[in-house]
């Protein structure tokens, strides 16, 4: 509860300091505009030489990209911003404000920014994917959609995770800039169901960088081809990765020695 | 002296001021190795996404999509990865960073021209780029198992587009750049940009694939010499004297973007105003 209000108070501060810079919200929401046409036309193409994608329709594809989108809002939101800051702070030595208040200092480093103006990705991303539902035969179910929220909440915390455990690195890797690059370029491939891609590459992309859980889970809820062993894996990874980087974090934190050393 | 040794010396001493400049450059770059590839493999997520999409439809299809076979997608979007690596030129992003931060200032004491500066030492960034690139090509050919028909003429051309390609991109983005003169908010018009070029130049699928008034709007853009044609020449199926034009193309093009960005630049630089130090 405690924590709640804290990240509350957080989110206040922060969205007040975005909000003195308006421009900001046009020029994110023409970006978001050409970023969302682009990836609209690029499934036009596709779809023009095919009816279906490895057993899926165009709607259902749509219904992939919106959350794929929308998800990529809530990183960019709230937490690339928070892991770019961690890692600047280790090197600078910074780190030391966040660590000297009392309070946890894995939920302080990760809810001390928001950039409220990105969360334009979160609204194209959701209308994106409920244009792709309406497209749907089938339609959604309550059980489906409820199914679905469930999955997406979950998909962002194994993504919050996979996050924290590479910027946890900084404490001894200085430069971790490029595997931010590296994971920018790797989140594309979450526009497209996993499925279609080889056995190897399907690995990394599922275990590696979870973008299988992360993205296509969900949309395969929305999409009433979810298997519940594959809702139980979800749920066991996410467990276990929300362990393991707990626990890498404090491992790593020892590591961290500070700005006047 | 006379006017012709005059010439000569500064052709000269540009040569030798590229030279160098790429020189350092390839040296400071060689230092940073695991940063690059960490870099290179991110870059390389993109063309793997359209290749198994496209390999995907052409599986459906008994093999192939409008003729092109499974094989020759994956040569394309291989060649496709080092024609990227050549495509990466000093953004508009850098020049909103250059003007804001007042780094000009010192750009513009030097006696040469700061485009120069930029042109060098991405080039010589480009040859470390390319030697690292190698052990990727062979692990992607080894994975995707791509066709290739080529000749030795092909090779040439290759090797000279990926260098027009170059150029094409440096100068139509520096023009764009100069846009920062006026704002230093370039982010959405880059971004608009970037967005028109992965349909029109190729990079999303060969050209073909796109529909008939794409294709012909992008034959009257530069976008297409940079991407498209490098590619082409190596993984299509091209005559020497279709070469020989394509390349030609390159050249009007950089022709008329290096005009146009000189031009602009003119008018850019006079509303310059450096600030504090």
């Amino acid at each position: 509860m405690r924590l709640a209000r804290l990240a509350w108070l957080f989110f206040k501060v922060g969205s007040l300091n975005e909000l003195q810079y308006r421009t900001n919200f046009f020029i994110q929401l023409l970006q978001s505009a050409v970023s969302i046409g682009v990836a609209l036309v690029v499934l036009q193409v596709v779809y023009s030489h095919t009816p279906e994608l490895n057993g899926w329709t165009e709607p259902e594809l749509l219904v992939v990209l919106g959350i794929q989108l929308l998800l990529g809002g809530v990183i960019s939101t709230s937490i690339q911003p928070n892991m770019q800051r961690l890692m600047e702070e280790v090197r600078d030595g910074k780190l030391d404000f966040a660590l000297t208040k009392p309070e946890d200092s894995q939920v302080l480093v990760s809810i001390r920014d928001v950039r409220i103006w990105r969360a334009v990705d979160v609204i194209g991303g959701a209308a994106v994917l409920a244009y792709g539902i309406r497209g749907l035969e089938a339609g959604v179910g309550l059980g489906d959609g409820l199914l679905f929220i469930g999955l997406l909440a979950l998909g962002a915390v194994t993504i919050y995770c996979f996050w924290l455990v590479i910027a946890t690195l900084a404490f001894w890797i200085v430069n971790v800039w490029e595997i931010i690059e590296l994971f920018q370029g790797v989140y594309l491939a979450g526009r497209f169901p996993v499925s279609i891609y080889p056995g190897w590459l399907r690995f990394g992309v599922t275990f590696l960088v979870p973008l299988a859980f992360a993205i296509t889970v969900p949309a395969e809820a929305v999409t009433s081809r979810l298997e519940w062993s594959t809702v139980g894996l979800a749920i066991g990874f996410a467990v276990a990765l929300f362990a393991f980087t707990r626990w890498w974090w404090g491992f790593g934190l020892r590591r961290y020695s500070g700005a006047s050393a | 002296m006379s006017a012709a040794e005059a010439e000569a010396g500064r052709v000269r001493s540009y040569l030798d001021y590229y030279l160098t400049r790429a020189r350092t450059q390839i040296q400071s770059n060689f230092q940073y190795r695991v940063a690059t590839y960490m870099w290179l493999i991110g870059m390389l997520a993109e063309p793997i996404v359209y290749l198994v999409v496209w390999t995907t439809i052409a599986d459906q299809q008994g093999g192939s999509v409008q003729g092109i076979s499974t094989g020759e997608f994956a040569a394309y979007y291989i060649v496709w990865t080092l024609v990227r690596n050549m495509n990466i030129v000093f953004t508009p992003y850098g020049w909103e960073w250059r003007i804001r931060e007042g780094e000009l200032s010192a750009a513009l004491l030097r006696p040469l021209h700061p485009i120069h500066d930029d042109i060098a030492g991405f080039a010589g960034w480009k040859v470390v780029t390319i030697i690292l690139w190698l052990p990727i090509a062979a692990v992607l050919w080894i994975a995707f198992d791509p066709t290739f028909d080529i000749r030795a003429a092909e090779i040439a051309a290759f090797c000279v587009a990926i260098w027009g390609a170059y150029l094409i991109r440096t100068m139509f983005l520096s023009s764009l750049g100069m846009v920062t003169f006026w704002t230093t908010r370039v982010s959405a018009l880059f971004e608009l940009m970037v967005g028109l070029e992965l349909l029109l130049s190729g990079r999303l699928v060969p050209l073909p694939l796109m529909p008939d008034w794409v294709e012909d709007l992008a034959a009257v853009l530069p976008f297409q010499w940079s991407f498209y044609f490098p590619i082409q020449t190596l993984v299509g199926d091209m005559s020497n004297r279709e070469l020989l034009e394509g390349l030609g193309m390159q050249l009007l093009w950089i022709v008329a973007l290096t005009g146009l960005f000189l031009v602009v630049w003119r008018f850019a630089v006079r509303r310059y105003s450096a600030v504090g130090n």
